[in-house]
């Protein structure tokens, strides 16, 4: 090669810019290498190695997620060595926890007795409670992996279940450290971290307590980042599929960031809720954001007219309420003047409310008396 | 805000003042707290509560309460008198230096102290970090604006920005957090007594005429109305006939709830438009279902002046509807025909009259929001303000002194109560009170206090306490907190049952018409 500034990755020649690694490169070359433990944004751990490729001249495998491209590197991302790395690493791994997803191999002597261990551990029959949206069951799938050969290991920690919002299954956890990343270099909470050592490994909140004990603040971005089904929202878990929902995406109705989100439906009911990322929010949200969804489908949500009589409130039609309301300010604006009336619009509603408003407060009523209380 | 979000992570300085922002902007905050932890920046933490973002500070300077005007002349004091002013950016782009300058002559930082308790040299120490960053973020919010002197706290931050050439630069700016999801909308669509939508005049003339042009009516009011702090006392004294409340509960979050309550029941004729039936909605005539934000079409516009889109996701409940359709009807009713396809149709008719809106489209915001001012089609919008030029030309310094908060603490009531909100609530918790695992972690009203105070008084923490002001009294349970310091109490403004603002003071800021929520005498009692 004549240029300095290139690569060359499974055959294809591609330029380098400063400080990329080598999955930077793959990924702007449309080269998918897996990952797991990698996340965008903040320092590599090398943790998972699943990433790991072959680089002509290296003695080892590298993982490509940590290792910076060079000029002339020559790159091989599913060369023989690097597929049967993967796999004796999946195998490990789905060996390690409740792993119940069908790719564990259908007639392993110990498949019984093993789902019979899950199901009750999870309390509940049903496969693994992310099944068909877990990075791990997909890479199982890609390299045809199965946990066949292996005994499994019962689960070390029980499952922690006693806060509102998050159910941190240790058995299912890969100790890839993203949720400790996102938590820490994300959303800078600093609630979580590696504890224990070797076979006792361990996610936790300082002094191992649980999380709603901690400094943790709910956020959510743990659940988020988690590719496996160790940080599940206590809501969805066995609640909601992700074949069964749609997202639609939306802008949050809370405070002013603006946070870009989904909204997951199911049966014309927001189920959960996940952070979309774009700017402003880039993923990230509060735990208002995605926990404070429930106000929707609330059972007090008003749903008719109302109109006071005698001091109480009676069902209306839209007819009446419209007729009265519009006869009650017509009449005390023609007799007291458009002055006499005033409108609240609100910070809450649309831009295009806020215009319909501001128009009928000015063109209708005849008056400027309109504001809203934000500033309170 | 002058500048974008993501901007904040590339500031060198922050100076975050009267913003609690991790708990009331917590994305934001992450900005923050990675611009420190990631990139070395310092922050500067001014805030009479030891929040959580002291803990990433480089200073924290605890102000007394309704000091704000004061620390912020004597940081330009310090500024001026070392030096360290940019002087290019004071000579090029601003004028009336030399008024300011005569007025915060007197503020050396001894004399602040005085007034603010704020130790000289801690003053100094980050008058000369602020201007030394070669880019200097400042990030507000409610602690600063919700005073008698609200204009003159965020004028003097402007004026500190303009002094250390921080405007118009990546990772400087002014930056106001907004508190509610779409306070900035409302305000650049007309939400407001004395502008029209993209704060033109309702004075000007040219602009009344293009309105009525455009919406084929004459006789526009050009007198400007009235606030919603003074709307409230005229309905007591009569002046206000009829209010029409579309999605607010000033019930719970106005100032001196008790008077509130009274001026509302001597209305003629009361509509509530809103979600649930809130403590305003009692009190009305007519109560009107509308829908919420997920059942919704249209766009919101976040505090970094990016306008994005809010798509229906859900049906809604019952015969709730769009709260522009029934606005729409109503005007029909009237007489004034008002009625769209759809919110597109009202969005393009908004943006034909507000030229900062004016360049943006519901194609063009579909996958990102754009910033205004939007002025065409082509416009890529603008991320940053005050770039080259400042929209009067000239930045104008202000020369402001400072003036005490409305009420003093005094023998009657020797305590001090500020207000605000807690991660796990919004406003009046009409939306988060509905999701048990938040009134889980936060279930109920509390006055935080130190455990100094508290011992002072043999209170208990968990104990039940009445806190009164001069106009009113509520329960709340005590919570002993290192984020308290002597002296002040502090009460979250979200529950209705033992509302905050039945204590709070209704004096105004004479030119916003915020309130003081923020400052006021209060004292403690054993026993509820
Ligand atoms: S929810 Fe947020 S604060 Fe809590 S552990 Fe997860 S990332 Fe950390
Ligand atoms: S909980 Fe999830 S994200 Fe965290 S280490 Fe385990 S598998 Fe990884
Ligand atoms: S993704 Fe590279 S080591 Fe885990």
């Amino acid at each position: 090669m004549e240029q300095t500034n290139l690569m060359v990755i499974n055959g294809n020649e591609l330029p380098i810019e400063p400080e990329e690694t080598i999955l930077d490169v793959a990924r702007r070359g449309h080269i998918d290498i897996p990952t797991l433990c990698h996340l965008k944004g903040t320092t590599p751990t090398g943790a998972c190695r699943i990433c790991v490729v072959e680089v002509k001249g290296a003695r080892t495998l590298l993982p490509a997620c940590s290792t910076p491209a060079s000029p002339n590197m020559v790159v091989r991302t599913e060369s023989p060595d690097v597929v049967s790395s993967r796999k004796e690493i999946l195998r490990l791994m789905l060996s390690s926890g409740n792993h119940n997803c069908a790719v564990r191999g259908r007639d392993d002597s110990d498949w019984t007795q093993f789902q019979l261990r899950v199901a009750k551990d999870d309390d509940s029959d049903a496969l693994c409670p992310v099944w068909g949206d877990c990075r791990l069951q997909d890479l199982a799938y890609r390299y045809q992996v199965t946990g066949e050969g292996f005994q499994g290991t019962p689960a070390r920690y029980p499952m922690e279940t006693v806060n509102p919002f998050i159910v941190r299954d240790f058995s299912r956890c890969i100790l890839c450290g993203r949720c400790v990343q996102a938590c820490n270099e994300v959303q800078v909470n600093n609630a979580i971290s590696f504890g224990y050592r070797g076979a006792e490994t361990k996610i936790i909140a300082a002094g191992d307590r649980p999380l709603k004990d901690s400094d943790c603040v709910f956020c959510g971005e743990c659940v988020q980042v988690c590719p496996v089904g160790a940080l599940v929202e206590k809501d969805v878990r066995y609640h909601v599929r992700p074949w069964e929902t749609e997202k639609v995406r939306t802008t949050c109705s809370y405070c002013g960031v603006g946070c870009q989100l989904y909204l997951h439906v199911r049966d014309n009911r927001v189920v959960k809720v996940s952070g979309v990322d774009e700017a402003p929010n880039r993923g990230s949200l509060c735990v208002k954001g995605r926990f404070g969804f429930d106000f929707i489908a609330s059972d007090q949500r008003l749903t008719e007219p109302l109109i006071k009589e005698n001091g109480a409130f009676r069902k209306a039609t839209w007819e009446e309420a419209i007729d009265l309301v519009a006869d009650k300010l017509k009449g005390i604006r023609d007799t007291h003047g458009g002055d006499s009336i005033g409108v609240f619009t609100s910070a809450r509603i649309t831009n295009e409310e806020n215009y319909i408003a501001h128009k009928f407060t000015r063109a209708v009523l005849k008056t400027n008396n309109i504001d809203h209380c934000a500033r309170l | 805000m002058t500048n974008t979000i993501a901007d904040i992570e590339e500031a060198d300085v922050i100076l975050i003042t009267g913003s609690n922002t991790s708990e009331n902007h917590p994305v934001i905050s992450a900005f923050v707290k990675r611009a420190v932890t990631r990139r070395g920046a310092k922050l500067i933490v001014v805030d009479p509560r030891r929040i959580k973002m002291t803990e990433f500070a480089e200073h924290w300077i605890r102000p007394n309460l309704g000091t704000d005007v004061a620390w912020i002349n004597g940081m330009m004091h310090v500024i001026i008198k070392e030096d360290l002013h940019d002087k290019t950016f004071v000579e090029d782009r601003t004028e009336k230096f030399d008024e300011m300058k005569a007025v915060v002559e007197k503020y050396t930082p001894e004399h602040v102290e005085s007034i603010t308790g704020i130790p000289a040299e801690k003053l100094i120490e980050a008058a000369r970090l602020y201007a030394q960053a070669p880019a200097g973020s400042i990030v507000y919010c409610m602690g600063i604006t919700q005073h008698t002197t609200g204009t003159d706290n965020v004028k003097s931050l402007a004026n500190l920005a303009m002094l250390c050439g921080n405007l118009g630069i990546r990772g400087g700016g002014v930056n106001p957090l907004r508190g509610q999801n779409n306070v900035q909308g409302a305000c650049d669509l007309g939400g407001l007594p004395n502008v029209l939508t993209g704060y033109q005049a309702v004075d000007n003339l040219d602009a009344i005429k293009k309105m009525e042009r455009a919406w084929n009516v004459t006789g526009l009011p050009t007198k400007p109305g009235l606030t919603v702090t003074k709307m409230v006392p005229k309905a007591h004294s009569g002046e206000i006939k009829a209010l029409y409340i579309i999605g607010e509960n000033p019930l719970v979050s106005d100032p001196d709830l008790n008077h509130a309550k009274k001026c509302l029941s001597n209305l003629d004729f009361l509509v509530v438009q809103d979600i649930f039936l809130t403590e305003t909605a009692r009190m009305a005539d007519v109560v009107l279902p509308s829908k919420c934000f997920a059942e919704k079409d249209g766009t919101f516009s976040n505090t970094e002046r990016r306008v994005q889109r809010v798509r229906k996701a859900v049906d809604s409940p019952g015969l709730a509807k769009d709260d522009w359709k029934i606005t729409c009807e109503i005007a029909t009713r009237m007489g004034y025909s008002m009625s769209y396809k759809d919110s597109e149709t009202i969005f393009n008719e908004l943006a034909s009259v507000t030229p900062s809106y004016a360049g943006i489209s519901y194609p063009r915001i579909d996958h990102e929001g754009l910033h205004w001012p939007c002025p065409t089609p082509e416009h890529p919008g603008t991320p940053i303000l005050h770039g080259a030029q400042f929209t009067r030309g000239k930045g104008m310094f202000h020369a402001i002194e400072w003036i005490a908060p409305a009420e003093v603490a005094d023998d009657d009531y020797p305590m001090y109560l500020t207000t605000g909100r807690v991660l796990y609530h919004y406003h009046t918790g009409t939306m988060t009170m509905k999701t048990e695992g938040l009134n889980e972690r936060v279930p109920e009203s509390f006055v935080e206090i130190t455990r100094g105070d508290a011992q002072g008084m043999g209170i208990e923490d968990g104990e039940r306490v009445t806190i009164a002001s001069r106009r009113g009294e509520i329960q709340a349970r005590v919570r002993i907190s290192r984020k308290a310091v002597d002296g002040t109490v502090f009460i979250p403004f979200h529950f209705a049952q033992a509302a905050a603002n039945k204590l709070t003071n209704a004096a105004l800021d004479p030119i916003s018409g915020i309130p003081e929520l923020k400052v006021c005498a209060v004292k403690l009692s054993k026993g509820a």
